[in-house]
């Protein structure tokens, strides 16, 4: 019942590539996703609405991280593919009798087929260049979601009723969160296990020496497009939950300023890291929470804190990024191994 | 049909040229210090408002508050460099772009938090009837901003050619290492990359404000500077000037010829849509030189 054997006995390769290394962190896992079943019966509404937009932001940050963090391409248009994801599942819902649950991945194969589509200048360009090319595509994407009103619904944006499934309607908090758990529970798992995959391991050799990886017979323009499919799945699976969660969607959801958000959760969840990837999440979408909680307290001592709140939300988000890259580059996936590496031994830790 | 196609040209150069000093800014950080800067459109926001608040705020006359401005965008640009930009040296280019990103939500916010967010104008400086060449109507802000963009575009073409620290910024634009045991100082460098930067962003908002008022959406000109900086090459000042008149006219052209005609919305995507375009075909600008790879 070790926390973590305290040296390596592994003996077959399936031990050594096993996700779970210990019987304890097994066990860990599986009682925090009862937990998790569990806290919707406990908690309040507000807290259910923090832990849905929690859940989207991190089956976008996961298909951002895949790009990201494990290909070593960075996407400044992750914002405007959600955006995609979004408006398809609302097409597709409102004009097909299909089942949500239905529509999720079939608007994550649409964006899928978007993010490929931008993907291709990845054929010539890198680095910087990419960055640069996936920034136009945010733009572009974002004039077809305000002029394409015969699929976008243009400025008002677009609507869908409250889905249903076996019977019960998805139209509150609490309904929604269980499918929106479901999702990130499946969505990580399958990145997580992506990650062992060939595929995944190509994704890992391009992003650290792309010469190399060609020299080793890789093909990495298609992986890159790959890897630009697959984080757009993600993207759009994560669009489509937002959608069926708030059931309007306009062009504003999905500025560029969405699409930074995502890059800083990545980076200061840790890149190349999917645990990182939900420390990220929860970082970002709480980060506001606080600051309007911390506001709230504020105005009553200073009043002229309300008005400027909007002013000290985005500028506190700008500090908190600067002091994480200055102060702990690597993000929080690697504090927490230091954290945990530090009670590995507790209390005898020299 | 003709006027218009020239007024369209006139106003497409009058912003490219804006684009153009951007883009100078741009390219100079980038060549001497290889940082992507997200937060020019930012700078030019501070500067603005600065200009605004020594002309309207004390009352100083345009001109002088114009240049007390750069000077003191001179002192903030080399404070950025130092602060942020110093400690970031070497690490890998996502964290330096979400660096530059993070500048640029901070000093938006402090704008924001000093200025509002209501539009402000700055007090009527040059005459408001417009000058009538043949039969076009030219104003004289439009006048006065392409001189001035010209004269500072002159000013630093003969700074990289002729003075000395101009000629060390280029030095170690080419090759750091061979310029640091040239005896040249690279950390003052890559200071004064960022200062010049500043000064050439604050040239573009001023007048940019003269034009049109200024408020926070004026940082947008920011990130319209990356269409410019990849036409001409990411690497090249002479490139980014000339692409910065080329994606100013088109999308002059954009905003009149198929906005019409889509309802809008045209002009701000089209210089994003000719920049995909360039990459396909020739990925390293007009200009640029061609990334060279060595195993």
């Amino acid at each position: 019942m070790n926390y973590k054997n305290c040296g390596n006995f592994k003996t077959s390769y399936v031990k050594d590539a096993a996700i779970f290394q210990t019987k304890f962190s097994l066990i860990m896992i599986y009682s925090f996703i009862v937990l998790t079943f569990i806290f919707p019966f406990i908690a309040n509404t507000y807290y259910l609405y923090l832990c849905n937009t929690v859940f989207i932001a991190i089956i976008g940050a996961a298909g951002l991280n895949i790009l990201t963090g494990f290909t070593g391409l960075i996407s400044l248009g992750h914002g405007a593919f959600i955006g995609v994801g979004a408006y398809a599942a609302a097409y597709i819902f409102n004009n097909t009798d299909l089942n949500f649950l239905v529509v999720i991945p079939l608007a994550g194969l649409v964006t899928a087929a978007v993010g490929m589509f931008f993907g291709i200048p990845s054929l010539r360009l890198k680095g910087l260049y990419l960055s640069i090319a996936t920034l136009a595509a945010q733009f572009i994407l974002q004039f077809f979601f305000v002029r394409a009103e015969f699929i976008t619904g243009g400025v008002s944006g677009a609507f869908v009723d409250f889905p249903s499934v076996f019977g019960i309607n998805i139209d509150s908090d609490f309904s929604f969160y269980f499918v929106g758990l479901i999702f990130t529970i499946i969505m990580l798992l399958a990145a997580k296990n992506l990650i062992r995959t060939k595929t995944g391991r190509i994704f890992l050799s391009i992003r650290d020496n792309y010469i190399a990886a060609e020299a080793m017979g890789v093909n990495v323009f298609k992986y890159k497009i790959i890897s630009f499919g697959i984080s757009s799945f993600y993207a759009g699976v994560a669009g489509a939950l937002w959608l069926f969660y708030l059931t309007i969607i306009t062009p504003e959801h999905f500025t560029i300023g969405v699409s930074i958000q995502y890059l800083s959760m990545v980076i200061i969840g840790g890149l190349g890291s999917l645990l990182g990837s939900i420390f990220g999440a929860v970082f970002i979408t709480l980060l506001p929470e606080f600051l309007r909680f911390a506001a709230d307290n504020l105005s009553q001592i200073y009043p002229a804190v309300t008005n400027a709140f909007a002013a000290i939300r985005e500028g506190a988000f700008g500090i908190v990024i600067i002091l994480f890259l200055l102060l702990e580059p690597e993000g929080l996936a690697k504090r927490w191994n230091l954290i945990k590496a530090y009670w590995k031994l507790w209390p005898f830790s020299h | 049909m003709m006027d218009f196609f020239l007024q369209l040209v006139i106003t497409g150069i009058v912003i490219g040229s804006i684009y153009s000093l951007l883009a100078l800014g741009f390219t100079l950080i980038y060549k001497a210090t290889g940082v992507v800067n997200f937060a020019q459109g930012e700078l030019l926001l501070v500067g603005a408002y600065i200009c605004l608040q020594f002309t309207v705020g004390y009352s100083i006359p345009f001109i002088f508050s114009f240049f007390m401005t750069l000077i003191f965008m001179f002192f903030f640009g080399f404070l950025i460099e130092k602060i942020f930009l110093r400690k970031m040296i070497g690490e890998p280019i996502i964290s330096i772009i979400m660096l530059t990103i993070g500048l640029s939500s901070v000093l938006k916010s402090v704008v924001q938090l000093f200025w509002g967010t209501n539009t402000r104008t700055f007090p009527r400086i040059f005459p408001e009837e417009p000058i009538a060449v043949m039969d076009l109507q030219i104003s004289y802000v439009y006048l006065a901003s392409l001189v001035a963009v010209a004269i500072f575009l002159i000013l630093f073409t003969i700074f990289f050619k002729k003075t000395k620290v101009g000629v060390a910024m280029r030095a170690v634009a080419s090759d750091q290492q061979a310029a640091l045991s040239m005896g040249i100082n690279v950390k003052r460098i890559f200071a004064l990359s960022w200062a010049i930067a500043a000064i050439v962003s604050t040239v573009g908002g001023v007048f940019l404000g003269n034009i049109n008022g200024i408020n926070t959406s004026l940082s947008h000109f920011g990130l319209m500077v990356f269409p410019v900086v990849i036409l001409g090459g990411l690497d090249s000042i002479g490139g980014a000037i000339i692409a910065g008149l080329i994606i100013g006219v088109l999308e002059n052209f954009a905003g009149g010829y198929i906005d019409p005609m889509i309802g809008g919305g045209a002009k701000e995507v089209f210089p994003f849509v000719v920049m995909i375009l360039v990459m396909m075909i020739r990925p390293y600008g007009l200009f640029g030189t061609a990334d060279v790879e060595k195993v």
